[in-house]
């Protein structure tokens, strides 16, 4: 399996920090710091201090690569994947897990990435839209979308595509208005549910591999 | 959102000990409600204790009937073959609550944590007694939002027609705790004084002068599971949810019914209402009344009426004070039929 080790220090000039590092300065908080953070104060640099300060490590696995990656705790599965992995075809639609956009799966089960704190996932395999063509074949869903124009601008599509792969695993596509009910948590503006659930139902009823 | 720590446990007891160190400490499950209003500011933790790794996730029957662990998701316990079987309506209502998704993502435990979805609430420009201080940061005790209720007089059509104060009119969200208060749940619970149970009806309270407070919890408890007595309701159960779409919205009002039929008879109801008030509203009387009567569209009425003494409307959701018990009586109908 492939290793990646990454450190990521996104540049957020102005994100708010702790308050004790606002109002301790720098010198104070030397003598706690471990060497990343003191490398961080030889560059002058406060910011990186207190990303280096918070920072936390997690061990994940997505779209089958193991990763080592080293993150704050407020940062969201859905931020980590599109703004430290460039992972953006997972989108941010309402962010407060209401429109679905963000749908990922996690060990398995479809989740709002944007109401899971990237620390949660620890141990964990995640598989984003990414994550399911094998190559440059395409995953039967996706292919089904195409065929039934299941959208127009297609910014909500990733999120259907992993909702619908997961909704028919857990059982819940037998019927159309089976689909209608356990797709109801991805919101599509442009209004191209019928066309979804044609989609659906045809990866569905061929019982291809999913 | 705002900086917080973040410490990862893996027993109960770690659970209750690391909440009882820091002020602002919150527990951590599927936070699908709980990172919702953190990004919101409407809590400002000072750390969260993620306890998503907790062994508490098991369904299991025990001597009495059936144990949920507070850590099961919510899709797990609904789709599980011994609740489908035994507690349909706990079933039904947690599948008429949220997204396929959020029910991946959402515990037991979690859910009756949940806070309520009163836009009032959820806006900390907006008048609120329920949002209580600031709990971490430089306005650490400050009031979070001006104070005061801006539901009663104002936008109140999804509030509570049932219990209300003149602090609060807020109603809780929660589908699965209408089931659970129906079917007499019991709720278990750690804490720093040790492990104790109660009933599923006292977890949730009133809002009287403390609307800050949603449940009876001490500071530092734990849910650890919840359990289910065995009942002969499965055969004549039925949720029925009312809202403004077909799915994934909060219910105006919603019904859990249980009926133990013999013949045409109603040898036991119960009966919770959900959309209505600060808590599931178990009604008791209405039970009572069914009780030992043939189960026939006039004692339904009858008994939505006597459901519906003290209720009261606060404007925009007087139309819940004809809502409710018609629902009352659509919701016994199909309880009766379905077999």
């Amino acid at each position: 399996m492939e290793q990646e080790n990454l450190t990521n220090e996104p540049e957020r000039p102005n994100a708010s920090r702790r308050d004790f590092l606002k109002q301790s300065g720098v010198l104070a908080a030397i003598a706690l710091t471990p060497p990343v953070a003191i490398a961080a104060v030889d560059q002058g640099l406060d910011q990186k201090l207190a990303t280096a300060f918070e920072q936390q490590p997690l061990r994940v696995q997505i779209n089958g690569v193991a990763k080592q990656l080293s993150v704050e705790p407020r940062v969201t599965l859905l931020d980590l994947l599109r703004e430290q992995l460039h992972l953006t075809g997972t989108k941010k639609g309402c962010d407060h897990g209401q429109c679905g956009a963000c749908t990922v799966h996690l060990d398995g089960q479809r989740i709002n990435s944007c109401l899971t704190l990237a620390l949660m996932t620890e141990g964990a395999k995640v598989t984003t839209i990414e994550g399911l063509a094998s190559g440059d074949k395409l995953h039967p869903m996706q292919e089904a979308f195409i065929k039934h124009d299941g959208f127009q601008c297609g910014y909500c599509t990733p999120g259907q595509i992993m909702s619908a792969v997961a909704c028919i695993g857990e059982g819940h596509a037998d019927t159309p208005e089976q689909v209608r009910e356990y797709m109801s948590g991805n919101i599509c503006r442009c209004g191209a549910y019928a066309n979804i659930v044609e989609a659906v139902m045809e990866v569905k009823n061929k019982g291809g591999q999913l | 959102m705002n900086p917080f720590q973040f410490t990862r446990v893996t027993t109960p007891q770690a659970a209750v000990s690391t909440i009882s160190k820091t002020a602002g400490t919150y527990f951590l499950a599927g936070g699908t409600n709980l990172i919702d209003l953190i990004k919101r500011e409407v809590i400002i933790p000072e750390q969260l204790v993620d306890i998503t790794k907790l062994p508490l996730a098991a369904i299991e029957k025990t001597s009495s009937g059936i144990r949920i662990g507070a850590m099961a998701k919510n899709s797990a316990v609904a789709d599980h073959e011994l609740i489908k079987k035994h507690f349909p309506l706990l079933s039904m209502a947690l599948n008429a609550g949220a997204s396929a998704q959020l029910r991946n993502m959402a515990t037991v435990g979690g859910n009756m944590m949940q806070r309520t979805r009163c836009s009032y609430f959820y806006d900390n420009s907006m008048p609120c007694n329920k949002r209580g201080p600031v709990q971490s940061g430089p306005d650490k005790g400050q009031p979070n939002g001006p104070g005061g209720c801006g539901a009663i007089g104002g936008s109140n059509r999804m509030h509570a027609i049932f219990g209300a104060s003149a602090k609060c009119i807020a109603v809780h969200p929660s589908d699965m705790c209408i089931a659970l208060a129906a079917l007499d749940a019991t709720v278990n619970i750690t804490g720093p004084k040790g492990d104790r149970s109660i009933s599923f009806t006292e977890f949730h309270r009133l809002p009287g002068d403390i609307p800050q407070k949603d449940n009876t919890l001490a500071p530092a408890e734990l849910i650890t599971s919840v359990d289910l007595p065995t009942n002969a309701f499965a055969e004549h159960s039925y949720y029925l949810k009312v809202r403004d779409r077909a799915s994934y919205a909060f219910a105006l009002v919603s019904v859990g019914v249980g009926l133990e039929m013999k013949g045409k008879i109603i040898q036991q109801a119960r009966l919770a209402m959900g959309g209505v008030a600060h808590k599931p509203w178990r009604l008791s009387e209405a039970e009572q009344f069914l009780k030992g009567k043939e189960a026939s569209e006039f004692n339904f009425k009858q008994a939505a009426t006597l459901a519906m003494a003290s209720a009261k409307g606060y404007g925009e959701n007087d139309f819940k004070l004809t809502l409710a018990p018609n629902s009352i009586v659509e919701a016994l109908q199909i309880a009766t039929e379905n077999a």
